[in-house]
């Protein structure tokens, strides 16, 4: 069953250096399953992931012949009925917790914003709520973490407040841009399972960007693939380490391989081919 | 495992009561400089203070005398340690011209431009503010080409042009405000003795006091002068605002909190506003405080006696212990000010704390 579909998206930037245009046509559907998306940086993962959203701030712009969210035109909908469906139906767990949360609140009003000013929960209640969450992502001292501020977290820690914050109001569709690159192997899994587990379970949607292309092969059910804001090959995630587009092979090249040799790191082969 | 994420977490009040600590020791410092700079004015100023004081014609025994009794055939350095327990006990002599101490008049002339200025800051911050988020929210707009061309003027009209032209039209041709002074001169007289003076400031003793017909009338009379200056106080507040928060709403926590569906009116009040007011808290104190000095003009025209008026009458006639003490005052309310600002920018940013 389809949860999302998205035909044609374009997102452009009209610059004073002229126009830029970060997606070129992008055409995908998304049933309750984990959705990968790779690509080089620059190639316009973020700005696919937000433009489901829309939340693309201008000067961007975003085009598209058709993009339906269950049952509810994205590109039609009124600016409050996106924001009804923000936050509540559709999350996205943004790239890097550095800059995406808020320097001067702390991580608990960060956390309950969303439970008390619009599902109107008490302060306790709400913050009950929020411990729940990071405990979920495996943060051992929640009490603390609620009252510290984004500059006193480490990356790893960021990472899991934001996944957690995104988690709350459990969400039919999670977009996740990058969401563990900061953590270690063992807290990765841990939250990947939990991810798991929301798509199993409850039905969720996941869009899982990364960089990691041994991770997305293990973890998503497909994989796009992206270069130069087109997809250039959509695949089953088992089949990506054998995958036969020369960009594919490319990225794959450039994984380090453990008792690899040691030879400098191949670099990208690019072909302008790919991106017509 | 990642316990130690946080670092040593400190209750924020202790840290900033200790941070403020340091502050202030630094201030005092400040203001032993402040006063070693108007002592140095004081003794390389060609005036001498014993015949300023007591007059051409006195005689040597008069001069001896009063050479002992101002402590200047001490040496130097005993002369400024002496100058600098007397300024930290408000001693800054008599005033030559009129023969009060100086401590006294300052008391009297401060409270007026505080009122003033404060009033103005008031008026600058409750519409500059707005205002600067209103240009920052839609660039380019209307509205936006407005606020700025308003900022704008505020930068390059005169103060004294302004004033002299919001008297004409609002005070003599509309008759909408009071015109020059504090009160009509027929409420000068109950001001001096049926009004507790509690604080000085007309509007809050009038108010203390209950004499709301006498309030209005401060009103009308402030309300002009104030608006003047809050005028350059809002060109200058908006236009920063407006940077500030343009910044701001450039940043990906600002993404962040939309994609948690938060309406746009607390995307910008709560989360942009709180950071937004960590650099405005020293532009606003910026602000202020050059109304506390700068206003002399203003205090001219509206014949507004101020502190600025007070000394600059002072220089005219060249009663030094009134320019420096009121020098000085100037000075500490500066330093003053830079503390609170310093404090409240602690409070405003985690970071900084
Ligand atoms: N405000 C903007 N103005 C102009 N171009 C922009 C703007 N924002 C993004 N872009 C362009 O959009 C393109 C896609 O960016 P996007 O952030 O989606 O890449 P990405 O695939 O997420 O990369 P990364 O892996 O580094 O996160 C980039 O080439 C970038 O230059
Ligand atoms: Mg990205």
């Amino acid at each position: 069953m389809t949860l999302l579909s998205v035909r044609n998206l374009r997102v452009s930037f009209d610059t004073e250096a002229g126009l830029v245009e970060a997606v070129r046509g992008v055409s995908f559907d998304l049933g309750r399953e984990r959705l990968g998306i790779v690509g080089e940086s620059g190639s316009g993962k973020t700005m696919t992931g937000r433009s489901v959203l829309r939340l693309i701030r201008p000067p961007g712009k975003i085009e598209a012949d058709a993009m339906h969210f269950d049952g509810a035109d994205l590109m039609a909908a009124s600016e409050a009925e996106m924001r009804a469906l923000r936050g509540r139906r559709m999350a996205m767990v943004m790239q890097d917790p550095k800059y995406s949360l808020n320097p001067v609140m702390n991580v608990g009003a960060q956390l309950t914003e969303g439970l008390r000013q619009r599902d109107r929960l008490s302060a306790g209640d709400a913050r009950r709520k929020a411990i729940d969450a990071l405990e979920a992502v495996q943060i051992r001292d929640p009490e603390r973490v609620l009252s510290a501020y984004p500059h006193e977290l480490s990356g790893g820690m960021g990472q899991r407040v934001m996944i957690a914050m995104m988690l709350i109001p459990s969400p039919d569709l999670l977009i996740a841009d990058e969401p563990t690159s900061a953590l270690d192997v063992t807290v990765q899994a841990e939250v990947l399972s939990i991810l798991d587990g929301l798509v199993r379970d409850r039905g969720m949607g996941l869009i899982f960007i990364s960089h990691d292309l041994r991770l997305v092969a293990r973890f998503c059910d497909r994989v796009l693939v992206m270069y130069k804001g087109r997809v250039v090959e959509e695949l089953a995630a088992r089949d990506l380490m054998q995958a036969r587009h020369p960009y594919t092979q490319g990225l794959l090249n450039c994984l380090p391989r453990i008792g690899g040799s040691r030879g400098p790191l191949p670099g990208l082969d690019r072909n302008a081919e790919w991106a017509r | 495992m990642e316990q130690s994420d946080i670092p040593g977490h400190q209750a924020p009040l202790l840290r900033i009561a200790r941070q403020a600590g340091a502050t202030t020791a630094q201030l005092l410092v400040t203001f032993i400089g402040l006063l070693a700079v108007t002592f140095i004015i004081s003794r390389v100023v060609p005036i001498d203070p014993v015949s300023a004081l007591i007059g051409e014609r006195a005689t040597a025994d008069q001069i001896a005398e009063a050479r002992l009794r101002l402590g200047l055939d001490e040496p130097l350095w005993r002369q400024f340690l002496l100058y600098v327990w007397q300024a930290l006990h408000g001693d800054f002599g008599l005033s030559i011209k009129t023969h009060q101490p100086v401590i006294q008049e300052i008391a009297r002339f401060f409270p007026a431009t505080l009122e003033l200025s404060t009033l103005a800051t008031i008026i600058g911050v409750l519409i500059g503010i707005p205002a600067g988020v209103l240009a920052a929210t839609r660039p380019g707009s209307l509205p936006d080409q407005i606020v700025r061309l308003v900022g704008l003027m505020g930068y390059s009209m005169p103060v004294f042009w302004l004033a002299l032209i919001g008297l004409l039209v609002f005070y003599g041709d509309l008759g909408w405000v009071g015109g020059p002074g504090r009160l009509d001169a027929s409420y000068d007289m109950m001001m001096e003795f049926e009004v507790t003076q509690y604080t000085g400031m007309v509007l809050v003793d009038t108010a203390l006091n209950g004499r709301w017909d006498m309030f209005a009338n401060a009103f009308s009379h402030i309300i002009l002068p104030a608006s003047i200056l809050g005028y350059l106080s809002m060109a200058y507040i908006s236009r920063m605002t407006r940077s500030f928060m343009m910044n701001e709403l450039g940043q990906e926590y600002i993404t962040t909190a939309r994609v948690k569906g938060m309406p746009e009116r607390r995307v910008i009040w709560v989360h942009a506003m709180k950071n937004v007011m960590v650099p405005l808290i020293t532009v606003i104190a910026l602000s202020y405080a050059f109304l506390l000095e700068g206003a002399v003009l203003t205090e001219t025209i509206f014949a507004w006696p101020g502190l600025g008026r007070y000394i600059t009458d002072a220089l005219l006639v060249a009663d030094m212990p009134a320019v420096l003490g009121g020098t000085v005052v100037v000075g500490a309310v500066y330093i003053g000010l830079n503390m609170v600002s310093d404090l409240l920018y602690r409070l405003a940013d985690p970071r900084a704390r």
